[in-house]
């Protein structure tokens, strides 16, 4: 029986390549599995989502290595994954190797963003499961001569119903060959009450190896000759390269190579510190115009570069209502321009050679990010090979693309593997950032505490720039070419979670796209979901204070899915919410100088997915206008939970990056260039500022999809806090970050 | 290529002794990283900002990114790597696992070796000594809550801290 072809055999050769190629440690740790496969190597073939082959191989050690495109961010959905392959085609657990995110190796699940993983991918990943258990199924019926129906599976053993002694092990089954089927979808999969693994708190994988420094970062991978590479930018996109003296750099010791390609400008050297030094000593003399506009004019300026509107979603006639009400309510809010900000700037290796090329990349794309790289490099897309590993915390469109076409460029120079590291300025200076927004909202409540017209209109530049085809959609082909980076703009970004689910007899919601605005933006965590929540969760609480109703009980009032009613009363309930009738209550025990208080807010992520409800508690200090807050409570419904540690890690970061992105974080720039650029001129949270305690109740609901769980979470925290800030102060802010000098100002206004 | 760095250096990491041929003001980030392929502690900043790179210089915590490797000739530099191995953790590290107390894990380094030397010193600290020895540590996931009771654990012994977990 030869069941050998390709694509086996492909991966039989990937794993031992990595083992030859990766120094130091073995990037793959179970690459002896690939032995068991038993196949010679051979041409690497594109894995296809239909074939069963593509996604799963059983060896003859009986492991299961699972080829995901799907891959792990930090977000512990790797874990997650592996739970639903080990629930569907009954294998222990620990016997799953993991494969991610290989534009050669996986299949093209698209890239690993808005929450998706467990949703989609896990989706595609337990069809693929359940076929291969079908596929063995039978396989053991043919081999036992007994019927499939009086067969069982169990760790990874398929055995005859009270004859557990004939039994066959899928490694005996299958170990090493093909399952040659397509995936038809109709093999049938388990019913959430017969589960066993999902839903488990399994501890992550991962985790081990973090904590004692065995995990394979793409910082930590070295190859065989690789050199080490930095970049030199220019003030920003566009900025004239006026001068440069290569060769101030070039004669310092270590220097391989002043690299140069229109404005794009890198240093290779021998040594990481050489590296450092040559970019920190190339004269290069650049100019750009000034085209920002002063942090005062920025949300003006939005309004002057909007040349069209779109309405997102509409109802009744707003416009008549809000003429005939009584005591119309208006309000105008805006957010900053914010920053990823990994921790670990972005970083990346590139191993380019005459004819193919090689990158090791933290992208959320491997399979998007080959077709720029090789236009990048002048290469066809086939000769072109992205591998996922794993980086820094991600949260959205980072750096990790710029950064793999910036090594990619450098090791095309040199003609040897190139590992570059972005500087701290240059992540704080050149990740695309979270967009600001302007929101003016109108809308007016009657007697019986109904909302009777809603109108939003919100500006915003895009909320999404991926790499496309085009290589000046990354930094290093955009500085190349001497264009702007960038693409079309995604309408559907900044829209997310623009349109509340309260149902609303008379609302109106436009979006005003910035087409074009000098700085780069892109996807940061939620898209436009916080921003958008932040001003109609506290515009919601506005109208509550103006009619004199609880906050809560308005909502209510525009609100019948149970499941929305579930989470907003497990938050209440929790927290020990207390109606009211007027704000501030300043009913918590205030000390001198400082006032409690507490606000709600109530999100359905990009509404349609995950339910979250928060109760926020804050201490406002009178004199200098910090906000500290206190307690969070969150009740949270994504469906059927895989995890709920895992799940509890991510609503507790969500939630604590949340507290960041309100209290503290706008990037700064001046008329031509980002000016914020290390931990002081763009600060985040530190632990004297987290809560007491994040209070989580987890609402399961095995009869339910899951729905992602990366995102939404973050969406009610900054609404919840302004409301919170309110309530203790009977001040009403509308800016984020709510600075100290901000809330001072306003308690002084 | 032109010519390489001259000076040989010896430092004491995680027990052993090494010999290493840098230029003295080379980061010993870089050293412990690119020769000596620990890849514990981790580039952050570079500016002594974050603490992701810290490492033990006689017991104390330092920000390797800005400590010279010939600042560190003749001391003992310890490591992440040299608390405990997966398989033998520290029980600090048995702590961060018990608590899952990472998510993509980048700062734990730091979080790790500035907790370490806190109990060290301190091994029963309150919540405020915690929070007040970790400030200067920054992580972007917020993972900040299970850090602390990860901390708590270790100092408690290896158990769930008093307060137990929220939720």
């Amino acid at each position: 029986m030869d069941r050998s072809s390709s694509s086996l055999r492909s991966r039989r050769e990937f794993l031992a390549d990595a083992g030859i190629l990766v120094v130091g440690f073995s990037l793959f740790p179970r690459a002896s599995h690939a032995e068991s496969l038993g196949r010679a190597p051979r041409a690497v073939a594109a894995p296809s989502a239909e074939a069963l082959d593509s996604w799963l191989v059983i060896g003859r050690d009986e492991r299961v290595t699972v080829y995901a495109g799907k891959v792990e961010l930090g977000t512990g959905v790797s874990t997650a994954l592996r739970q639903i392959v080990a629930e569907e085609l009954d294998v222990p657990l620990e016997r799953i190797t993991w494969v991610q995110g290989d534009s050669q190796l996986t299949v093209d699940q698209g890239r690993t963003v808005g929450s998706g993983s467990v949703k989609r991918g896990g989706a595609q990943l337990r069809r693929a499961a359940a076929e291969a258990r079908q596929v063995l199924l039978e396989m053991a019926a043919a081999r036992l001569s007994v019927p499939a129906s009086q067969l069982e599976i169990a760790d990874g053993v398929v055995s005859v119903a009270g004859n557990a002694s004939n039994r066959l092990t899928f490694g005996a089954l299958i170990g090493g060959g093909r399952f040659e089927r397509t995936i038809s979808g109709r093999a049938p999969v388990k019913v959430p009450a017969a589960y066993k693994v999902v839903g488990r708190p399994v501890p992550r994988a991962e985790i081990p190896g973090k904590v004692t420094g065995k995990h394979v970062y793409v910082h930590d991978l070295r190859l065989p000759g690789m050199l080490h590479g930095r970049v030199v930018r220019p003030p920003r996109l566009g900025a004239t390269l006026e001068s440069i003296d290569e060769q101030s750099a070039a004669k310092l010791p270590g220097v391989i190579r002043v690299a140069r390609k229109g404005t794009f400008v890198g240093v290779v050297a021998a040594r990481e510190e050489q590296a450092v030094r040559a970019a920190k000593t190339l004269h290069a003399r650049w100019t750009a115009t000034p085209v920002l506009p002063a942090a005062g004019d920025l949300y003006s300026t939005f309004k002057s570069l909007a040349t069209s509107e779109r309405v997102v979603g509409e109802a009744g006639d707003a416009a008549a209502a809000l003429r005939s009400a009584a005591r119309p309510v208006r309000a105008t809010y805006r957010w900053p321009f914010q920053l990823h900000a990994s921790i670990g700037p972005s970083c990346a290796v590139a191993d380019v050679r005459a004819d193919n090329a090689t990158v090791y990349s933290a992208t959320q794309g491997a399979h998007q990010l080959v077709a720029p790289i090789a236009a990048l490099l002048g290469m066809s897309s086939e000769k072109v090979r992205v591998v996922f590993t794993e980086g820094s915390g991600c949260y959205g469109h980072n750096g990790a693309d710029d950064v793999a076409a910036d090594a990619a460029l450098l090791s095309q120079a040199v003609g040897r593997p190139v590992r570059v590291q972005w500087s701290r300025e240059d992540e704080h200076a050149w990740e695309p950032e979270g967009p600001a927004m302007l929101f003016e909202m109108a809308g007016a409540v009657d007697a019986d505490g109904k909302i009777t017209a809603w109108t939003y209109d919100a500006w915003t530049p895009t909320h999404g720039a991926r790499p496309t085809r085009d290589p000046a959609t990354l930094v290093a082909g955009a500085l190349a070419a001497g264009k702007a980076a960038g693409g079309e703009f995604f309408s559907g970004g900044g829209e997310r979670n623009a349109r509340t689910t309260y149902a609303l007899p008379n609302e109106r919601v436009t979006s005003h796209p910035v087409p074009s605005f000098p700085i780069r933006t892109s996807s940061l965590r939620g898209l436009g979901s916080p921003q958008n929540s932040f001003a109609n969760e506290s515009f919601v609480d506005e109208l509550a204070t103006a009619a004199g109703i609880d906050p809560i009980e308005l909502r209510r009032h525009h609100l019948s899915d149970p499941r929305a009613l579930a989470v907003i009363d497990a938050a209440a309930k929790r927290a020990g919410w207390a109606p009211r009738t007027s704000s501030p209550t300043r009913s918590g025990v205030s000390s001198a100088g400082i006032r409690k208080g507490r606000g709600f807010a109530y999100v359905q992520y990009d509404r349609t997915e995950a339910y979250v409800a928060a109760v926020v508690d804050v201490d406002v200090r009178l004199d200098t206008g910090s906000v500290r807050v206190r307690r969070v409570c969150v009740a949270h419904d994504c469906g059927l939970i895989v995890n709920p540690d895992g799940l509890r890690n991510q609503i507790e970061g969500n939630v604590i990056q949340a507290i960041s992105r309100t209290l503290k974080e706008a990037v700064r720039f001046d008329s031509t260039r980002v000016t914020g650029v290390d931990w002081n001129g763009y600060p985040i949270l530190r632990f004297s500022e987290i809560p007491e305690a994040i209070d989580i109740e987890l609402i399961d609901r095995p009869d339910q999809p899951s729905v992602g769980a990366g995102e939404a979470a973050t969406s009610p925290i900054p609404a919840a806090i302004a409301n919170a800030i309110f309530d203790a102060t009977g001040v009403r802010v509308r800016q984020v970050p709510f600075t100290a000098d901000r809330v001072r100002a306003a308690l002084r206004a | 290529m032109h010519e390489l760095p001259t000076a040989t250096i010896r430092i004491r990491v995680n027990g052993a002794d090494h010999e290493v041929s840098a230029e003295p003001d080379t980061p010993l980030l870089f050293v412990l990283r690119n020769e000596l392929s620990l890849n514990g502690p981790k580039f952050g900043c570079g500016l002594g900002q974050c603490g992701s790179c810290t490492v033990h210089v006689d017991g104390a915590p330092r920000r390797s990114c800005v400590t010279a490797v010939s600042a560190v000739a003749g001391k003992d530099v310890v490591t992440l790597e040299g608390l405990g191995t997966p398989e033998r953790p520290h029980p600090l590290q048995q702590a961060f696992i018990d608590e899952q107390a990472a998510q993509c894990g980048y700062c734990i380094n730091g979080m790790i070796m500035r907790a370490a030397a806190l109990l060290a010193k301190a091994p029963r600290p309150s919540r405020d000594d915690i929070l007040s020895a970790m400030d200067a540590n920054l992580c972007r996931c917020g993972t900040h809550m299970r850090i602390v009771r990860a901390i708590e654990r270790a100092a408690a012994g290896g158990t769930a801290s008093p307060t137990g977990r929220e939720g």
